[in-house]
């Protein structure tokens, strides 16, 4: 394998030598770093090997942050590029590798860890559970979802990146027409991530299904645990769609095959179908937590129960139910005939109406209640104009006669974005200044958290907004540039505008990160918010046992019913038993980078090299085969110190929340 | 602090945009019968739409602003209420209504425009053939007899059949002042019925990313009038090369090219909407930066197939 290193490193642009000179730098600094404070141990011990859930939630998170940045500047390099007409920025080839990473990394090692990460620290705790059913498969999901995103960021430096779109459509994605490896990232790391995922969706079905606490019904959990059921089922559901699709992909693309291609009988449509059928649920995998997010902040910041708990519980199923129907409607434009295109338009048109009742749920949770205006509230109320706007056009794009008029235009472009940022964003953002107390034991600051949702939502809208009028004049997607003659450059202009408003934002948040880590006030108790559910009964940040004794469920909201009633408040020493607890284990994270090695050597195509590294993969299996390690327990000395250092200073708090 | 702020920029320059931009935007701008179909259906769907936005923005306004939290209303302690069903009711059976609302000339439309539009019944549509190839349009004209790149002449007044294929990657034929767009399959055959009203000149380009070249791939569309489109197929037929094989193969690489215009038809060789048709890929043309992985002999590609019974698979 006579390797050129000239091709290996990506060399010979600005950008990117820049952006190496940059990782280089960055990871020398770190390990310097963490050698300097002697914190490699702390670091093996408390974090790679933890099987704690809330751990592992804010491991999601900060990947999911780091990756929300990576995908950002991507966006910022697409808006620089068409800010003008004919602007030599960028090349074709740059523009389209740069928009593939884009749409790949915000959807799934953005969006997806962001909720997965705060499933895993709020869920649990939501139930009355101590951790999630199976505490190490958790860790590797992480593990797994790590070591693919890693892989796949390395490509832009490393070999090339995938260029074909995220959606990777036949035939462009296969070797015919795409021979470098770029593609083959995009085979292999989005599978090492899937099969993280898809373990995830198992790992939570199971969790909700099996650990809720006494009293703790299917019609009595937060709105935000029953979203997160439902989206572990979509999961469930869909992604093995995805890993067959990708391990046909990578058949033909590595080992020549012919699944997809255009000769020896490939079906290309094959893998658009393919594609959808688990591309349309995973929109919804990501919005409905989302949703879960967003009831959860207006039913606390109303001071109200949420309006309409059984029919909201109702139109999330329906939803989940509806959305493996629709996947046609990403290509209606193929020619499958009026009938086909008929019926997918009327599917689609039908999931407006359980998100309809949703959104006058919301409202009316709002209507007789007293709305406190917090940064969290505020990503929350946002959220309503602004996904109406995605929702409507949406209908339009439902209508197959009139999506030959908008597809693959910016009005699909648009539309997308108005649906997955105030859907999805926005209720990480309201999710984050919402839980970060509980997770951190001290609140975001309030009046930066204004300053990033004002810029970030004015931002937002001023850069997406121009597009739908773009896309109605025929401005196509995925072009990195278009004529000055095409009129379009005001609009262009205006649409980069509010990308830099936007991304000062962003930065806004990541200053409040910084700013609250290091000055925020610890001295909070643990219900800063006056909170509903079950989360905020126990300490902040949470024990990592969760609960003492755990809380017997009497009502929904139950935290609130507790409170309310008196009850389940205080702990007697006498109520304080031994608890079970798992074991670290440094298994997953062997098995990400075992995996991550593979996935390296399989994208190089160096088959031999990747066969032998497989043999690491099945002695990690081997070695979790015969673990017999059964955890832990925590003594009642122990649970009676940590208990009483969080209760006893519960009195003289500052509670930030009038 | 909060004023329903973000409301103001949404609100202020969504309709100085819509005002500004409606009468010149090409979708709403249409030059055919197609186009204008699909217009009719956006603008009854925009109405509803509208009525949407309108009713839960205002919903929305009133609600913030009356239940916000104030020094004032201190004391206020919100009743816990469960839902109302009668409510819930309202508010599923509207959008279920409005699905309906659209549903209806939604399916009508999608049917209206797989076959010739109405009021051009009588007139005899003409067949064009258009090939997608990297990074250019073939149109050949079967009863014709001519081969033209990157542009396409077309009758006013008459329906013109397109038929789509593509000689390589995926594409999507899109003439927006004319009609909607289909995409363009190798080894498949879809249809498009698009009519000029009046003669004029019109933009027509791919949508569908389809690599390097992709930002490129526009064609112009000519509609003249018959008189005129008969002359100037004279002229073609009297002045233009003829395409051969050898000359196609070139056109079929990767390549950006200006207009061209040919006698005869690739169709006499190969119709890449057949199922069983020669397959032209060149993958050692598409190298970029970075590392190549192994690209696969592929048999196919170097040998004359006959494609003479491929007929009874093209999907359309």
């Amino acid at each position: 394998m006579g390797i050129n290193w000239h091709d290996f490193f990506i060399v010979g642009n600005p950008l990117i030598l820049g952006s190496q000179i940059a990782i280089v730098l960055t990871m020398v600094g770190i390990v310097a770093g963490i050698t300097y404070l002697k914190k490699w141990k702390w670091l093996w011990r408390e974090w790679l090997t933890t099987v704690d859930h809330k751990r592992i939630g804010i491991m999601y998170i900060l990947s999911g942050v780091l990756m929300f940045f990576r995908g950002g500047v991507d966006g910022l390099l697409m808006k620089a590029q068409t800010s003008r007409p004919e602007m030599k920025f960028l090349d074709a080839q740059h523009y389209n590798e740069i928009f593939t990473t884009h749409g790949v990394i915000m959807i799934l090692f953005a969006a997806m860890p962001l909720l997965i990460g705060l499933m895993n620290v709020v869920v649990p705790l939501q139930i009355g559970a101590r951790d999630v059913a199976f505490p190490q498969l958790n860790a590797l999901s992480f593990w797994l979802f790590f070591s693919g995103a890693m892989l796949f960021n390395i490509s832009f430096v490393v070999g090339g990146s995938p260029d074909a779109g995220w959606t990777a459509y036949f035939p462009l994605a296969g070797k015919e027409f795409t021979p470098g490896i770029g593609n083959n990232y995009y085979a292999v790391a989005l599978q090492i991530a899937g099969i993280g995922t898809l373990m995830t969706g198992i790992n939570f079905i199971v969790t909700v299904l099996k650990m809720r606490t006494k009293g703790m019904t299917l019609m009595r959990m937060p709105m935000f645990t029953w979203t997160s059921f439902i989206a572990s089922v979509i999961i469930v559901a869909s992604f093995p769609i995805f890993t067959v699709a990708l391990a046909l992909m990578t058949f033909d693309r590595i080992f020549g095959t012919h699944f997809f291609t255009i000769s020896g009988g490939g079906m290309d449509m094959m893998w658009a179908n393919l594609f959808w059928l688990w591309g349309h649920p995973e929109v919804y995998i990501v919005v409905l937590p989302a949703f879960g997010m967003f009831s959860e902040v207006i039913s606390t910041f109303s001071r109200k129960r949420l309006f309409g708990y059984n029919s909201m519980v109702f139109s999330i199923v329906g939803i989940a139910f509806l959305s493996m129907l629709v996947w046609v409607h990403h290509f209606f434009t193929m020619g499958a005939g009026p009938g086909v295109n008929s019926v997918f338009s009327i599917t689609t048109m039908m999931i407006a109406i359980p998100t309809g009742v949703k959104m006058f749920n919301w409202l009316f949770t709002m209507r007789k209640g007293r709305i406190e205006l917090t940064t969290a509230m505020l990503w929350a109320l946002a959220f309503i104009p602004c996904f109406v706007i995605g929702g409507v056009t949406g209908v339009m794009l439902a209508m197959g006669a009139a999506d030959y008029q908008y597809h693959n235009t910016l009005f699909l472009v648009a539309h997308f974005h108005y649906v997955l940022i105030p859907g999805v964003v926005f209720a990480v953002f309201a999710g984050l200044y919402y839980w970060w107390p509980k997770m951190f034991g001290h609140m975001l600051n309030e009046k930066i958290g204004k300053i990033h949702f004002w810029f970030f939502t004015i931002g937002f809208n001023l850069t997406f907004m121009p597009m739908f009028f773009l896309g109605l004049d025929g401005a196509v997607r995925r072009s990195y540039t278009y004529s000055a003659e095409s009129g379009y450059a005001p609009l262009f202009l205006l649409s980069t505008i509010g990308a830099v408003i936007l991304a000062i934002g962003f930065g806004a948040l990541c200053y409040n990160i910084y700013w609250s880590a290091r000055y925020a006030d610890r001295n909070i108790s643990n219900d800063p918010w006056d909170a509903r559910t079950l989360e905020w009964a126990t300490a902040s940040p949470v024990q990592f046992y969760n609960f003492a004794k755990l809380p017997e469920v009497k009502s929904i909201d139950a935290f609130w019913y507790m409170k309310k009633h008196n009850e389940g408040l205080t702990l007697k020493d006498e109520e304080v038993e031994e608890i079970h607890m798992p074991s670290n284990s440094g298994l997953p994270f062997y098995m990400g980078v075992i995996f991550g090695i593979t996935g390296f050597l399989l994208v190089f195509e160096w088959k031999l090299a990747a066969l032998v590294a497989t043999v690491g993969i099945l002695a990690g299996l081997i070695i979790r085969s015969f673990d017999y390690n059964d955890g832990f327990h925590v003594h009642k000395d122990e649970i009676k110190k940590t208990e009483k250092a969080w209760r006893s200073v519960n009195k003289g708090v500052n509670n930030h929340v009038s | 602090m909060f004023k329903k702020g973000y409301l103001i920029p949404l609100l202020a320059f969504l309709p100085v945009l819509l005002l500004s931009g409606c009468n010149k935007m090409v979708v709403f701008d249409p030059k055919g019968p197609a186009a204008r179909d699909i217009l009719g259906l956006i603008n009854w769907s925009l109405v509803f739409m509208l009525i949407v936005v309108v009713v839960v923005f205002g919903l929305f306004g009133y609600i913030v602003w009356k239940y916000r939290a104030t020094s004032k209303n201190k004391d206020y302690v919100p009743p816990e209420e469960h839902g109302s069903t009668k409510l819930e009711i309202i508010w599923t059976a509207i959008p279920i209504l409005i699905v309906i609302a659209l549903t209806i000339p939604t399916v009508n439309t999608i049917y209206k425009l797989e076959k010739v539009p109405a009021g051009y019944e009588d007139k005899k549509p003409i067949t064009i053939n258009v090939t997608s190839a990297d990074w250019k349009w073939i149109f050949s004209y079967p009863e014709q007899g001519i081969e033209t790149v990157n542009y396409v002449n077309i009758p006013a007044g008459t329906p013109v059949k397109f038929k789509l294929t593509s000689a390589g990657t995926m594409q999507s034929f899109w003439v927006p002042a004319l009609g909607g767009q289909k995409y363009t399959m190798n080894k498949m055959e879809t249809q498009l019925y698009l009519t000029a009203d009046n003669p004029g000149e019109f933009l027509g380009r791919n949508t569908n990313f389809n690599g390097k070249g992709y930002a490129d791939m526009e064609f112009t569309v000519e509609a003249k009038s018959s008189k005129d489109f008969e002359k100037w197929v004279k002229e073609v037929k009297a002045n233009a090369p003829k395409l051969t094989e050898k000359k196609y193969n070139e056109l079929l690489k990767p390549t950006h090219l200006g207009r061209e215009t040919f006698t005869g038809t690739h169709l006499a060789w190969v119709d890449h909407g057949k199922m069983n048709s020669k397959t032209y890929t060149n993958p050692e043309l598409y190298k970029v930066h970075g590392v190549q992985g192994k690209i696969f002999k592929d048999e196919e590609n170097n040998t004359e197939m006959n494609d003479s019974n491929g007929g009874e698979h093209n999907g359309n």
